[in-house]
């Protein structure tokens, strides 16, 4: 039973708590983040949880400025005009400090603009166009994520190793595979001139005729094949493909292949021997790397996806910015942003001032089996600095502000 | 190519096109009978495929584990359809045409939830055929064992339906309630009994078609929506009721498809079946096999004659909109400026869909190229954005007067397709055209003129310009034109028979709400700052749809009411739970149930019980 005393005791403990812990008598800062949740769920739900272990960690460690911070996450519904509003209702209700998140290319570009025409910081999280910080950067966006080019420029010593000539080429039909494909030709052929790309195939995203393309790039005869395709289209294409004959003595780039996310799917069909960049949460014996996996594994049971270091390191870069701007002006966030360093599972990255990329590294490798499942073996990291191209060439794609 | 590479993809194309028939051949079946267009068909075919791999896991990967899995799955799916019929879409049959479509939309919604809440976010790939998981050579070229066998299941379920249909009593009532359906329940045939199975059969078919499908395709959870386009593409370009029809136009794209990868244009493809039943609509007006339709002769009640609302109406609702932003936070502005849009757009295709009688299903395409136009017009063509706004409603009214011409010309459910290639024709260019839309990207930085860049200043002009929209479109239903269209709708062959040309008015009407949709998009497009191409999407259209269903298509002012309540509830439910789909599907399955003739019609009819009592 309820009595006065039993009241009177918890109203006692809960007066001596908030004594104790005077950070939790402030507000704590709000951070809004958009993601297209229901959308792209297979990546986005590792991502989330990423975001939450940083914030217990943060929060952990005391916060920023002496407050708590709190990321109010809104479903984007994968469409631009949703993000937008979300946005709004973000900054105007609930008076977020800044913007994060984002997964396709399209909302990450709406959400970048919005940002713009509201003078509010926005850290773009995944969108992996190269347009957000070069053709169509701006002064209040960054981005964390390793970008489509500089994926794409990580694979190129390797293919350019093999001197295969005649190339086929499979992407899936939007501006992410056409951006890989078409900076994967000029990087190919500054490196090796005589060579020939024999076949190009650009099936719509999530409806690929897998056996019709797997044929079509076999009647090309090529020697290596350079696919930027993922998730159920990279799936149904290594089945129609193996069965078909189509990868026997050809050698095989995924762009994204390696990235747990579309790998683990594949299961004992994992491609053996395909180039790809990716995430080997299995191997990588780095202090930093340690420390995040015993987390996550501890409070979610679950292994980690690649899209949980992107969650995990984007809350880490808010906090950062936070903490080197010292307030929440945005003037002064953006500059904080700028050259700002963070150390996320990958080590430690730099938000370039010159065009407010990250220089955030990606793990390059091959596939191989091991236990009936996709793994990466000989892998290597690459740190995102060397993959992007001179500072001459940024300045001529990015805008003066 | 050389022979054996066309030879291959002719075999492509017809693996393709197997488990696309069967999906077909079930909704085909069911929009004969019941007349109902089953948007929840490619959730079934999902759930098949789901199903199956949870079968095949529990049964072990051997040929027993891997058939008993499929045929179980299949089963297991049509039960699912029996429920669907039974707890929801019986209840409504005797609603207005087409409300039925929005049962089953909020069916898609609570499947998709329902499936990412049982299976995971993360693709399944399902086993191989036991024992036919190599691939033969013919001619030099490999082709898997697997597709030849579907190959030959395409056909096989067709004489299986055909002696079904042909040899059995049950054939006979479904041949007969196809043709008339009020008939065979004035004969005492149990129509409700009748139904169920049809159901039943239907969505066996589409389980079928998902659970044959595992060895090719991971289970995930965007199959729902891209099956259901296609499946319908299908459908329409056989002729709606003909099986036979169905497969031949299920081998026709899937072969069309399998040529265009094989010649190096692999682009089209992301359009190729619309642009196939574009060409076969306008060719054939009831698809490559199909009759005319027969003429339902009761699909629920006659729709009631519109009134005009009171001058009261309006100028209360004009005060109290004004005044709004005054007394609330910006952010209801925003949500108010979306609503204003979006109640235009919807009103725009009632005033086709309801008063003159012409359904579509790309009604977005007016409404995107409205958005696109106004965005190209500011950007590219460097006009002021009050011009780009004010120009670009008649950019998308001169495409409606291409395609209203053309689809004017059909009736019914082959005219709504029609509409819906023209909007995916539409959509794909948009899509693709980098230099001019930004192709998939879409276009950023299409803010208003520094004036109007508040948004309590933008909620003004977005206020008056949708406003001055509806009122225009509501003032032309009570106009001798407005008239014109009713009777068109009612009784064209009469309409016709006292001089009227009921085509040219058709014609005119398309052209009218054309222009309207491309106002509610400037204005939408100029809200944001970004457009993308998914404001020519089916999602966009559908959008339309749901809200003139939800709101009551046989109103005045249904449209209206359904936009804001299906905008406010989005809004509103996506920021409270996870599962806001399902949470959305469930809210309107019971405005469904609830107010079988829409919001407005609901609450009319409980007004005029009121004051009766």
């Amino acid at each position: 039973m309820l009595t006065r005393n039993r009241l009177l005791a918890g109203a006692a403990a809960l007066a001596a708590l908030s004594a104790i812990a005077p950070v939790s008598a402030q507000e704590p800062i709000k951070i809004g983040e958009l993601n297209s949740y229901k959308v792209f769920s297979a990546f986005l739900d590792p991502y989330k949880k990423g975001m939450e272990l940083a914030v217990e960690e943060v929060n952990a460690a005391g916060g920023v400025l002496g407050r708590k911070i709190e990321v109010v996450s809104r479903d984007d519904n994968g469409n631009p005009a949703d993000a937008v509003r979300a946005g709004e209702e973000l900054l105007t209700r609930e008076k977020v400090a800044f913007l994060i998140g984002t997964f396709p290319s399209n909302v990450g570009l709406a959400v970048a603009d919005f940002a713009k025409q509201k003078k509010t910081l926005f850290i773009a999280a995944e969108p992996l166009t190269d347009k957000i910080v070069w053709d169509a950067g701006n002064a209040y966006t960054f981005r964390l994520r390793t970008s489509t080019y500089m994926q794409t420029a990580m694979l190129i010593p390797d293919a350019a190793k093999l001197k295969k000539k005649r190339w086929a080429i499979v992407y899936p039909n939007y501006e992410y595979g056409q951006s890989a494909t078409a900076a994967f030709k000029k990087l190919l052929k500054e490196k090796q001139p005589d060579v020939e790309f024999v076949a190009e195939q650009a099936p719509p995203l999530g409806k690929i005729d897998a056996g019709a393309v797997a044929q079509a790039l076999a009647d090309a005869k090529p020697d290596a094949i350079f696919s930027s395709l993922f998730g159920p289209d990279l799936a149904k294409f290594v089945r129609e493909g193996s069965q078909r004959g189509l990868f026997k003595g050809v050698e095989v780039f995924d762009l994204l292949g390696g990235e747990p996310e579309y790998l683990d799917p594949l299961k004992d069909e994992a491609p053996v021997g395909w180039y790809v960049t990716g995430y080997p949460w299995y191997d990588i014996k780095t202090a930093e790397h340690k420390k995040f996996l015993d987390a996550y594994q501890a409070k979610f049971k679950d292994y980690p996806r690649l899209g949980s270091i992107v969650g995990y390191s984007t809350v880490l870069t808010a906090a950062a910015a936070i903490k080197k701007a010292g307030a929440l002006d945005q003037e002064k966030l953006v500059a904080a942003m700028k050259g700002l360093q963070v150390g996320t599972p990958f080590g430690p990255v730099t938000f370039r001032e010159l065009d407010h990329q990250s220089t955030m590294g990606a793990y390059v490798g091959r596939i191989g089996l091991k236990d009936g499942k996709g793994i990466m073996t000989d892998w290597r990291f690459v740190d995102g600095k060397d993959a992007l191209p001179s500072d001459a060439d940024v300045k001529k794609m990015r805008p003066a502000n | 190519m050389s022979f054996a590479s066309i030879l291959i993809q002719l075999l492509n194309g017809l693996a393709a096109a197997s488990s696309l028939f069967l999906v077909s051949a079930g909704l085909s079946l069911i929009f004969g009978v019941t007349r109902i267009v089953n948007f929840a068909h490619g959730s079934l075919y999902m759930l098949g495929l789901y199903i199956a791999y949870s079968l095949i896991e529990m049964l072990g990967r051997t040929p027993l584990g891997f058939w008993g899995g499929v045929v179980l799955a299949a089963l297991a799916v049509g039960l699912v359809g029996i429920v669907i019929e039974t707890a929801v879409l019986r209840r409504i049959y005797r609603a207005p045409e087409l409300f039925q479509l929005l049962a089953t939309f909020a069916i898609v919604l609570v499947i998709k939830d329902a499936a990412l809440f049982a299976w995971g976010p993360e693709d399944l790939v399902g086993p191989r055929a036991p024992g036919l998981g190599g691939a033969v050579e013919i001619l030099g070229k490999r082709i898997p064992v697997y597709d030849l066998l579907l190959i030959a299941i395409g056909p096989l379920v067709l004489a299986i339906m055909h002696l079904l249909l042909r040899r059995t009593r049950w054939g006979a009532l479904v041949r007969a309630a196809t043709q008339d359906r009020e008939m065979v329940g004035a004969l005492g045939v149990d129509q409700a009994k009748l139904f169920t199975s049809v159901f039943f059969v239907g969505a066996v078919l589409a389980g079928l078609g998902g659970a044959l499908q595992i060895p090719r395709e991971p289970a995930n959870l965007d199959l729902d929506l891209s099956v259901i386009a296609d499946a319908f593409v299908v459908t329409v370009v056989g002729g709606l009721g003909s099986l036979g029809g169905a497969l031949l136009a299920a081998v026709l794209i899937g072969v069309a498809k399998a040529f265009c990868i094989g010649l190096g244009f692999s682009k089209l493809t992301l359009v190729a079946e619309f642009v196939i039943m574009g060409v076969v609509l306008v060719a054939r007006p009831y698809g490559l096999l199909g009759k005319p339709q027969a003429v339902a002769r009761t699909a629920g009640e006659a729709p009631p004659p519109l009134s005009p609302p009171r001058w009261q109406f309006p100028v209360g609702w004009i005060a109290v909109l004004a005044v709004i932003p005054l007394l609330t936070d910006q952010y209801v502005s925003v949500v108010l400026i979306d609503i204003a849009c979006f109640a235009l757009f919807a009103v725009s295709l009632h005033f086709i869909m309801g008063p003159a009688g012409m359904v579509s299903f790309g009604h977005a395409a007016y409404f995107g190229l409205g958005a696109y136009a106004g965005a190209v017009l500011f950007k590219k063509a460097g006009l002021p954005m009050e011009a780009a706004l004010l120009l670009a409603p008649f950019c998308a009214g001169l495409f409606a007067v291409v395609y209203g011409w053309f689809c004017v010309r059909l009736s019914g459910v082959y005219l709504a397709m029609l509409t819906l290639a023209f909007a995916q024709i539409s959509w794909s260019i948009v899509f693709q055209w980098d230099a001019l839309t930004g192709g998939s990207n879409g276009m950023v930085g299409i803010w208003p003129a520094a004036w109007l860049a508040d948004k309590g200043v933008y909620y003004y002009v977005a206020l008056g310009l949708c406003g001055a929209g509806i009122a225009v479109l509501w003032r032309v239903l009570f106009s001798p034109f407005g008239y014109v269209l009713r009777a068109g709708r009612d009784s064209p062959l009469r309409a016709e028979a006292i001089g009227i040309d009921v085509r040219g008015f058709q014609w005119a009407a398309f052209v009218l709400a054309g222009t309207c949709a491309g106002l509610a998009g400037a204005v939408f497009a100029f809200s944001k700052g970004s457009i993308s191409p998914s404001v020519v999407s089916i999602g966009q259209s559908t959008d339309g749809l749901v809200m003139v269903l939800l709101g009551g298509v046989d109103t005045l002012v249904g449209p209206v009411v359904g936009a804001a309540v299906f905008t406010w509830l989005r809004d509103a439910l996506a920021r409270e739970t996870d599962f806001w789909r399902a949470g959305l599907g469930l809210v309107i399955l019971l405005i469904v149930l609830l107010f079988p003739q829409g919001l407005v019609g609901g609450l009319k009819a409980l007004y005029a019980r009121w004051r009766a009592a």
